[in-house]
């Protein structure tokens, strides 16, 4: 499977009344886009906000993040058996928009939608923050159940990001990108002397605001399965989740994955990259126990020699990260795995819930438990209403003067799993 | 004239004034170099000079911690050092204590660099490690001159402000801190697996921890004669979440009387007398917020008292939420749980977690 | 939080799903649960079916509190 993938750089987005790219410059007409926001019924009002790098601006409570994509002269849509009909993507065309995102914000529906902030010492720590976000800020129907609400903006959202995304059709990209993955036997007929690799990839899926789809399938009812890396890259993989903040991977993460980017960056140079392995996360041992039996009868079946395991969330997914680690290594096929730390404010405690002596090769993405002061911002988009609760939030985080503190949890994608950020932590 | 000041401190013994006997004399300051000072002073070299010694009996800084530390803090601060040295300790306890105390509060306080050496069985090693640098030595005295090398290379650094690491500069892990590194994660997990896969050495971010286990309590001998407690890392709270405990790294445990409850009712139930719902920010709270007794079975512990299966269920439960809580903090909560589980005379405990 | 209640010698049963976390954090008597956001019921039973779940749970609980153990064990 070969997908060319070609980047449009948008330096700048504008409100107005058309929608168009023009050398490099985003317009979009806010009422088009409310008009495609409210075409669900469940959602009362959304307006639309645009964030630049820089802003003095907070936003929160923030859902989903998307890049707007579209596919170009190629069969399908993006999102496929979602907002798109069911067509196997990820060959062909497809055109992204760099640069920016599509953010969706409102009330939360759990405990733990996250924080963003465009400028100052909570930038640092999200890459949203070198993004300009075109904001959907909804307010759903009174008395909307959760499971309904989290569903409506998450379409919305995804609605918005395809219609934005196909603006981009006819436009030169600045760069083009090409990934290929042959059929298996013919891909390790390609480089037969480099080691084979592949990447388990988990998915969390521990039910209601906790889930990931896959062209539309709810992955929690998955076995493990195969998928090329490309599929990927044009969403058949999306967020419908609200875990902490900090590690929890948006849409926007999964379509940008960093471990495929960078697993095809050494394709064919230093290792023969196979594909990838998605998994999830449940809530029934037994299901941790065949998931994890299945990622690693599927990399032995694959005959790989070496794997990278990503994670999402922490807690109990810490154990379905260490079964794939360990279940891996005893077929004798090397792991890496990729985690975050819940060490303490104080960075003395112990960081994961489950370990074992075979998982000798870790990349973290820091700890989640650190404190950090967000000074008062000039902005605000969404609403403060829920500092105090949301996950890594505690009684008391917002100040009457507009300082939050808060653990790095609540800040949207501070202490990614997939290696998205540099951050990372060592012992002091 | 040497480039850096350094103060040391030792106990009475190492002072050469005496033991146990001279175990509580209070704490002096001297301008010259005393006991294993001699050692250091000459293996750190030219660059770095003992200026001063600070001595303090072992009893008497334990028993009067809090007045005399501020103390020793202000003999050592006369110095205007660039670092401090305690001990080593090796095993000895109360030394152990005093060398991290003293080290620890150095750091904080003076925010100069300050380094001890323990045995890892000294119990000051554990309450201190995640301030004071710690290097690990053997259990007596007469290891010293291992000890001295292997705290010199470390202090050198340190003085010289130069970064220091655990695994390379031999001390225990303090604690760990966030750092931007060079490159992304998923660059950094491809070149180590690159590595592993051509059996390069490589160097894992985070070691794994090994857990250390506890003996099992002998068991119920009988149960209809058993005060039973519940205790829940699931975050079930009186409806409304009164204690406020945060749905994530939760900073405290609440303890909720059930006098007289029957059953922990959510929403599935009409007319209860009390509702309760989860706090818990790491499960779908859907199923407990309907029914609590799903996470902390009272309705059927109450069953089994009324039927003279069990003895009686405690009249308050204890509930926490684990989603995010360092393990530092649980230990903690339930060390304090367990303590008041004890004066209440309960005899087991059920611990339910999501 | 097992381990601080049982080291003052107060048996403790930790019922959970997920056992290897619990095997892992050093429980000593282990009663696997239903699932992580339900762990002592089952939503798609009827109320009475469900307390009967409930029930046998907390029975395999007892059964582990009155059972002499040695090292750690998962009482099925």
């Amino acid at each position: 499977m070969k997908l060319e993938l070609g980047k449009i750089n948008i330096n700048q987005v504008v409100i107005g009344t058309e929608s168009k790219i023009v050398d490099g410059t985003l317009h979009i007409c806010d009422q088009d886009i409310i008009s495609i926001v409210l075409e669900d019924d469940r959602i009362a009002s959304c307006h639309v906000e645009i964030a630049n790098p820089g802003d003095k601006t907070r936003i929160t409570p923030v859902k989903d993040v998307i890049e707007p994509r579209c596919k170009v002269d190629s069969k399908g849509g993006i999102f496929p058996g979602v907002i798109n009909k069911m067509d196997t993507v990820g060959s062909g065309r497809t055109h992204a928009l760099k640069g920016c995102g599509i953010m969706t914000v409102g009330k939360i529906v759990g405990f733990q939608e996250g924080i963003v902030d465009m400028s100052g010492p909570g930038a640092e720590k999200t890459p949203f923050s070198k993004i300009i976000n075109i904001c959907l800020v909804v307010e759903p129907k009174e008395g909307l159940e959760p499971h309904s609400y989290e569903q409506a903006v998450r379409f919305a959202g995804l609605r918005v990001a395809d219609y934005v995304g196909k603006l981009g059709h006819d436009v030169e990209p600045d760069e083009v990108m090409t990934y290929e993955t042959k059929p298996l036997l013919e891909q390790i007929a390609e480089y037969p002397e480099l080691p084979k690799v592949g990447y388990v990839y988990m998915l969390q899926t521990q039910g209601l605001l906790h889930d990931t789809y896959v062209y539309g399938a709810d992955a929690k009812h998955i076995i493990p399965t195969i998928l090329y890396p490309t599929e990927i890259m044009d969403g058949a993989i999306l967020s419908g989740n609200c875990v902490s903040a900090c590690d929890k991977n948006t849409t926007y993460h999964h379509l940008n994955n960093p471990v495929i980017e960078e697993l095809y960056a050494k394709h064919g140079k230093e290792i023969n990259f196979m594909g990838v392995i998605i998994t999830n996360e449940t809530v029934y041992l037994a299901d941790k126990e065949r998931s994890s039996d299945w990622t690693s009868k599927l990399a032995e079946y694959l005959g790989l020699d070496g794997v990278i395991i990503t994670q999402e969330g922490f807690g109990n997914p810490d154990t379905d990260l260490i079964m794939n680690c360990k279940k891996i290594e005893q077929k004798d096929i090397k792991t890496v795995i990729v985690t975050d730390e819940y060490a303490g404010r104080d960075g003395a405690s112990q960081s994961l819930a489950d370990a074992d002596k075979l998982a000798d090769a870790c990349v973290t993405g820091g700890n989640a438990n650190e404190v950090i002061e967000l000074p008062a911002m000039d902005k605000l988009i969404g609403q403060l209403d829920y500092v105090d609760v949301i996950a890594g939030g505690f009684d008391g985080s917002l100040r009457e003067d507009g300082t939050i503190e808060v653990e790095i949890q609540a800040i949207t994608g501070a202490t990614n799993e997939l290696g998205f950020n540099h951050m990372s932590a060592k012992g002091n | 004239m040497a480039t850096f000041k350094v103060v040391h401190y030792i106990n009475q013994f190492y002072a050469g004034i005496g033991g146990e006997e001279k175990a509580d004399t209070k704490p002096f300051k001297e301008a010259k170099v005393i006991g294993p000072g001699m050692a250091f002073n000459k293996a750190l070299g030219e660059d770095v000079e003992i200026v001063g010694t600070v001595v303090c009996g072992d009893s008497y800084f334990n028993e009067n911690m809090e007045t005399v530390l501020p103390e020793v803090l202000e003999m050592i601060r006369s110095f205007e050092p660039d670092l401090v040295i305690a001990g080593p300790a090796f095993n000895a306890g109360r030394y152990g204590m005093a060398c991290g105390a003293v080290t620890a509060a150095v750091i904080r306080e003076l925010d100069i660099p300050a380094v001890t050496g323990m045995y890892e069985e000294n119990p000051g090693l554990d309450i201190y490690k995640k301030d004071a640098y710690i290097v690990p030595v053997g259990n007596s005295a007469a290891t010293m001159r291992k000890a001295v090398p292997a705290m010199t290379k470390l202090i050198t650094k340190l003085l010289h402000n130069e970064p220091v690491d655990p695994v390379v500069d031999g001390y225990v892990v303090r604690h760990r801190k966030n750092f931007v590194a060079e490159f992304r994660g998923a660059r950094r997990a491809a070149d180590m697996l690159v590595k592993k896969l051509n059996n390069e050495a490589f160097q894992t971010e985070y070691p794994m921890p090994e857990f250390d286990n506890v003996d099992p309590s002998p068991a119920i001998k009988d149960l209809s004669q058993t005060k039973i407690a519940l205790v829940t890392s699931g975050g079930i709270v009186p409806k409304g979440n009164p204690d406020h405990i945060e749905s994530s790294s939760a900073s405290k445990y609440g303890k909720y009387d059930i006098d007289g409850i029957d059953t922990l009712a959510g929403t599935n139930y009409p007319d209860a007398k009390a509702y309760y719902e989860t706090a818990h920010g790491g499960y779908d709270p859907m199923y407990a917020n309907q029914d609590s007794n799903r996470v902390l079975p009272v309705d059927v512990l109450r069953d089994m008292e009324a039927s003279g299966k069990i003895g009686e269920l405690h009249r308050y439960f204890y509930s926490t939420v684990g989603n995010g809580t360092s393990v530092a903090n649980a230990k903690k909560y339930a060390a304090a749980i367990a303590k008041e589980l004890i004066a209440d005379g309960v005899q087991a405990v059920i611990l339910t977690s999501t | 939080m097992v381990k601080e209640i049982e080291k003052t010698g107060i048996p403790v049963v930790h019922i959970c799903t997920v056992v290897p976390i619990s095997l892992t954090v050093g429980a000593n008597r282990i009663v696997p649960a239903v699932a992580i956001p339900h762990p002592l019921g089952n939503p798609s039973l009827s109320f009475e079916d469900e307390k009967k779940l409930r029930e046998h749970i907390v029975e395999k609980a007892l059964e582990a509190l009155t059972t002499e153990v040695d090292s750690q064990t998962v009482f099925e």
